[in-house]
């Protein structure tokens, strides 16, 4: 503490004095040139001077903690009046639940009465006179560092750690310490199973129906009008299935009808059925349904990250940060007149990842 | 020392009031009068700037009293039940457990609503004063040194607090917050090698599964808040073991902190505050409805609704992903690379480790080594106002291109056009604002040199006898012009001569030349204003009407 008894004799100690004689700072250009006038004398408030003011804030503060009481009342005669299911109109809000409304205005006028009172008689009732109070460095002073390290190394050569002899015993202890945790590591292991091959397969197989999503019936091509797209599921999965979100997370698709000469891409049209595709509709960016169809353009616009796919392209990327085309699903049609899948998707639908290839 | 307690009480005991004899019986225990010795009148500044890491304490701690009472209602489930309950829309529907409990709360639970919107409200406001208080911090300079381990406390805070709230708007299920974790799905499987791998232990099978609401229920309420009040208590304790930063100004050095005591100032003032934080937020809450999770219903993987963003705070790293050109490179042919989304996403936490590490980078760029506890003003540390700001304008592009859709809405623009927009911006605004922000720090400075030297404008004109018209300048107060000339004005470094007196050849490594350079760019001609001396101030004051 020496160096600060040392600092406060000096008259030049201006705000950036150091606290600590070690430390190091970098030269400065000019110090400070006007001399610090110290702390200004306390002026006295309105409050501090006049009784009758001092009067009106005690009236002030005591209101406030009123009102808040009476909201708090308010708060549990409305908890105990208000339907929960009553729909009010109030401007500028619109219709709002009565309840949230009557609860949220009498707790938060509650709450912060109690607040603003407070704050009020702080501010005008209590001392407002500013105090220094002296900083002491934050590191130790000498003596006190040099008492530690004696100290310290005294433990050290008692535990016979940091020696020579003995190493094997301190380096089999490191490995045991170290070793410890990977029991910890190994019990996340069935956390869930192994990847496999379960993302490079989806419900669609070879004569699977392709079913509307909306109504569950089976699609038929002159269902499907040029301009328009259907969204659709295969007809093997269920809404009541235990892994229906996990079927339909990969197998969802969309149908879209192209006039012929419209699709660019050879390939996709051959694995169209009388100008209909059928494309994944899991955007291959990271997942969302990429469904925002624009009829005259054949785009595809995912709505999370504006991945734009061209279905007349083989749903070949435009824009946006998706790295791939969707995938499309070969459809035909059985000996009944229903669409169906002629095969499961070539590539894994949705997002890409590491073993995709 | 507790005989001489005992006997100080037994002497005393029938008059001593009950409020002493409770203290006493505590201090037996406790050492509660010591720890009132040391904590009592303990100095606190006040400034409008300091409130900010209030906010966000006191919206931290309604946080939790109301997560604490919606996990009496929530149903962390995945399993499928038909609803039921009154809200009419919704009936028969499909939906997980964690949805319906959700909607329970919503409509059925009396206050429930209110509550679940005090708790999203909360978190929002958490997060914004978090950010704000940091920023508050890095412009005045308050992480330098010995506060260095608080800011970095402070910043993993900020990263929890992310993390906190997006597993907390995770949890309802409904199809926004089903998307968002379909987006972190497909997060995780873009990672090499052991993607694939993360994604069905974190799920427990194929997404959606049914172990993840169940999951991030867990660690959204005990895992991260438990940290999230184990780190803001050790922040609290360095605070008040530092010390609070003040500013500059008459009577206040690096060696005293001025302000008000404890108790009872501070302790009315911040109790006070904090029910006027809780106050507001409530009735933010009572009037303006947040994330309605009833209108678009339960999450199903193959829908989505348009407008989907995460919450504000992490609308930087979606816009990140959203700037990003859908680059995808297949390595030996079998192994995919989804750079689309591995760059954006290592960009995000790059970006926040940048400003983590600024302290540091800041102490060994200008080689001080003292105890800092007055606040600097952002203008008179050009170069660090810069690239906040500069970091700032990044931060700020990607939070734009995060709502590129809700842009393109509402100013009828093209989504496209707005995209490329915040590509370029990303690189090219920093620079610019980088440039401009030291422009106006140096502006600023010659500003208060002038004021320091030729007073304050009084806006009186004066017309002299020849006609000219003048305007009257009164001096600064004493106390005024100090606090303007506070500051201090360190050199750059400078490498030591090329050849040392022996006449031989010194060796400088790059690192130290590195060092040189941005220690010019800290503190070069071109970074600061020589500030009035008192020669000039004498030479002005003495001269003739002279302004």
């Amino acid at each position: 503490m020496s160096s600060q008894t040392e600092h406060h004799n000096d008259v030049s100690g201006g705000p950036d004095t150091p606290l600590m004689k070690t430390e190091q700072a970098p030269a400065t250009v000019a110090e400070h040139p006007f001399a610090d006038p110290g702390l200004p004398e306390h002026q006295p408030r309105r409050q501090d001077i006049d009784e009758r003011a001092a009067k009106r804030s005690e009236r002030m503060v005591t209101l406030l903690f009123l009102t808040s009481i009476l909201a708090t009342v308010g708060f549990i005669v409305a908890f105990a009046l208000i339907p929960v299911d009553e729909i009010v109109h109030i401007w500028p809000f619109g219709h709002v639940s009565a309840l949230n409304f009557a609860l949220g205005l009498t707790l938060g006028t509650a709450l912060f009465c109690v607040g603003a009172g407070a704050v009020h008689w702080a501010r005008t009732l209590m001392s407002d006179a500013e105090v220094p109070e002296e900083r002491h460095a934050v590191g130790a002073p000498e003596p006190v560092k040099e008492d530690v390290l004696t100290e310290f190394r005294a433990g050290v050569r008692e535990s016979g750690i940091g020696l020579g002899r003995r190493k094997l015993m301190r380096n089999t202890m490191i490995g045991a310490v170290g070793l410890v945790p990977l029991s910890g590591v190994v019990l996340l292991r069935d956390l869930g199973p192994a990847p496999g091959d379960k993302l490079f397969h989806t419900a669609w197989a070879e004569g699977v129906r392709i079913v509307n999503q909306n109504t569950g019936e089976p699609l038929r091509p002159e269902d499907i009008t040029v301009g328009s797209l259907v969204q659709a599921a295969p007809a093997t999965i269920d809404h009541h299935d235990e892994d229906f979100h996990a079927q339909i997370a990969k197998a969802a698709v969309m149908l879209v009808r192209i006039e012929p000469e419209d699709i660019k891409d050879p390939r996709s049209a051959e694995w169209g059925h009388e100008g209909i595709l059928c494309y994944s509709k899991i955007c291959t960016h990271i997942g969302c349904p990429a469904t925002l169809y624009e009829q005259q353009t054949h785009h595809a616009l995912c709505p999370c990250h504006q991945s734009t796919f061209d279905l007349a392209d083989g749903a070949r990327v435009l824009f946006g940060p998706a790295g791939h085309p969707l995938p499309q699903l070969r459809i035909g049609k059985d000996e009944e007149g229903y669409l169906v899948a002629l095969a499961d998707f070539e590539q894994p639908p949705g997002p890409s990842f590491w073993e995709r290839g | 020392m507790s005989t001489a307690t005992d006997e100080r009480t037994t002497a005393r005991r029938g008059k001593a009031p009950a409020g002493e004899r409770l203290a006493d019986w505590a201090d037996g225990r406790l050492g509660v009068y010591g720890a009132a010795k040391y904590g009592m009148r303990k100095v606190f500044p006040d400034h409008w700037s300091f409130l900010l890491g209030e906010i966000a304490l006191f919206s931290f701690i309604i946080v939790l009293l109301t997560g604490v009472y919606l996990t009496l209602f929530f149903v962390p489930s995945m399993a499928q039940v038909e609803y039921h309950g009154s809200y009419v829309p919704m009936q028969g529907q499909l939906m997980s457990e964690a949805y319906a409990s959700t909607l329970d709360i919503s409509f059925d639970v009396r206050g429930g609503l209110l509550v679940r919107q005090i708790h999203h409200w909360g978190a929002l406001i958490f997060v914004v004063a978090i950010f704000i208080h940091m920023m508050r911090v890095f412009f005045t300079g308050a992480f330098r040194k010995p506060r260095e381990i608080n800011w970095l406390f402070g910043f993993t805070l900020f990263i929890l607090a992310l993390f906190t709230g997006l597993t907390g708007y995770s949890l309802p299920d409904d199809l926004l917050s089903g998307t968002g974790i379909r987006f972190m799905e497909g997060a995780i499987l873009a990672t090499p090698v052991v993607g694939t791998w993360i994604q069905m232990l974190l799920f427990g099978g194929e997404f959606p599964g049914h172990d993840i609401i169940p999951r991030f229920f867990v660690i959204h309420v005990l895992l991260l808040p438990g940290l999230l009040l184990a780190l803001v208590v050790a922040h609290l304790i360095l605070i008040v073991f530092h010390k609070h930063t003040h500013y500059a100004g008459p009577g206040k050095t690096n060696t005293n902190v001025v302000g008000m005591p404890f108790f009872p100032v501070y302790m009315a003032k911040a109790g006070g505050f904090t029910f006027i934080v809780f106050g507001v937020i409530t009735l933010i809450a009572g009037t303006v409805t947040i994330n309605p999770v009833w209108t678009i219903g339960p999450y199903r993987p193959e829908t989505v609704s348009t407008n989907a963003q995460p919450d504000w705070y992490l609308g930087f790293s979606e816009g990140l992903v959203r700037m990003m050109p859908g680059w995808e490179i297949v390595l030996f042919g079998d192994y995919t690379l989804n750079l689309g989304l591995l760059i954006p996403l290592g960009v995000f936490p790059a970006m926040l480790v940048v400003l983590m590490l600024y302290p540091f980078f800041e102490s060994w760029v200008t080689k001080d080594t003292r105890e800092h506890h007055i606040a600097q003003r952002p203008r008179n540390v050009p170069t660090r106002t810069a690239f906040g700001m500069a970091w700032l304008s990044a931060y700020f592009v990607a939070l734009v291109a995060g709502g590129n859709d809700v842009w393109a809405i509402n100013f009828n623009l093209s989504i496209n056009a707005i995209t490329w927009f915040c590509r370029i911006g990303f690189f090219v605004l920093p620079v610019l604002v980088f440039f401009l922000t030291r422009r106006i720090c140096l502006g600023l400075q010659r500003r208060d040199r002038d004021k320091v030297l030729h007073g304050r404008e009084t806006g009186i004109i004066k017309r002299l006898p020849h006609g000219e018209f003048i305007e009257v300048h009164e001096p600064l107060p004493p106390a005024e012009r100090y606090k303007l000339t506070a500051h201090e004005q360190p050199r750059p470094l400078s490498l030591p001569p090329a050849v040392d007196e022996n006449g031989v050849e010194r060796k400088v490594g790059p690192l130290e030349k590195l060092r040189a350079r941005l220690s010019r760019g800290y503190y070069g001609e071109q970074a600061q204003i020589p500030k009035a001396t008192a020669e000039e101030y004498r030479e002005i004051t003495s001269g003739h009407g002279h302004h």
